[in-house]
């Protein structure tokens, strides 16, 4: 009986390696989050306005935390919108 | 004799300096109904206030006329004005108050600024300033 997780491939398989995600914050050494500053806080959204989660944007806890509380200060303010569809 | 006298009292004075005195930074949306006169009345009314208040002007700003992300009050534009100053924590409740009242006021927001955020404001100044100058 032969072996199922013996699989020969006839070339090499290609095995891609991802880049490791990081904090831009803790890699520019940025401190704090300007909540004036729409066009830099829109990176951190999605088309429809909403926040890209830390699994995507790779922001550490601590900015995370803080570019989400300057987000919807800007929110309040009006400099970014609650809902939308094609933003950017 | 250690510490001496003077150096306690500076101590003292430095947290009692330290405790009354805070940074905040206030935005305002004003209706874009405002003539240019009314624009400036109003942000020379708030800076009056705090002043008389026992603050500070640090530093203000004005936006001007900027359509905003969402209509407010049935109203798609706003003037902006944001205002940088120091005061004792008492004052922002007496100036919310008076903010509320203030029919031409559409939004406002106080913000704590904490010492990076000081320090990212004086480093847009100056870059500001540079930029001004060089044209």
């Amino acid at each position: 009986m032969a072996k199922q997780n013996e699989i020969k491939f006839l070339t090499s398989q290609r095995v891609e390696k991802r880049q490791k995600k990081y904090c831009r914050f803790k890699k520019m050494g940025i401190r704090y989050i300007d909540y004036k500053d729409g066009e830099f806080l829109k990176k951190f959204l999605n088309e429809q306005g909403k926040m890209l989660p830390r699994r995507i944007s790779g922001n550490s806890l601590k900015y995370q935390r803080k570019v989400s509380q300057a987000i919807k200060k800007a929110r309040q303010m009006a400099l970014l919108p609650y809902v939308t569809d094609l933003l950017k | 004799m250690f510490p001496p006298d003077d150096w306690f009292n500076l101590l003292k004075l430095i947290m009692a300096t330290e405790n009354s005195l805070q940074n905040y930074e206030l935005m305002l949306i004003l209706t874009p109904v405002l003539s240019d006169e009314e624009y400036k009345n109003t942000q020379k009314k708030y800076a009056d206030f705090i002043k008389e208040n026992g603050g500070s002007i640090v530093h203000h700003e004005v936006w001007g006329l900027r359509s905003l992300a969402y209509p407010i009050a049935k109203k798609t534009t706003g003037l902006y004005y944001v205002l940088e100053y120091k005061a004792p924590t008492e004052t922002n409740a007496k100036l919310e108050i008076q903010m509320n009242r203030d029919e031409a006021i559409m939004r406002h927001m106080v913000t704590r600024i904490d010492k990076y955020a000081e320090a990212y404001n004086i480093r847009k100044r100056n870059k500001n300033a540079a930029v001004e100058n060089a044209s």
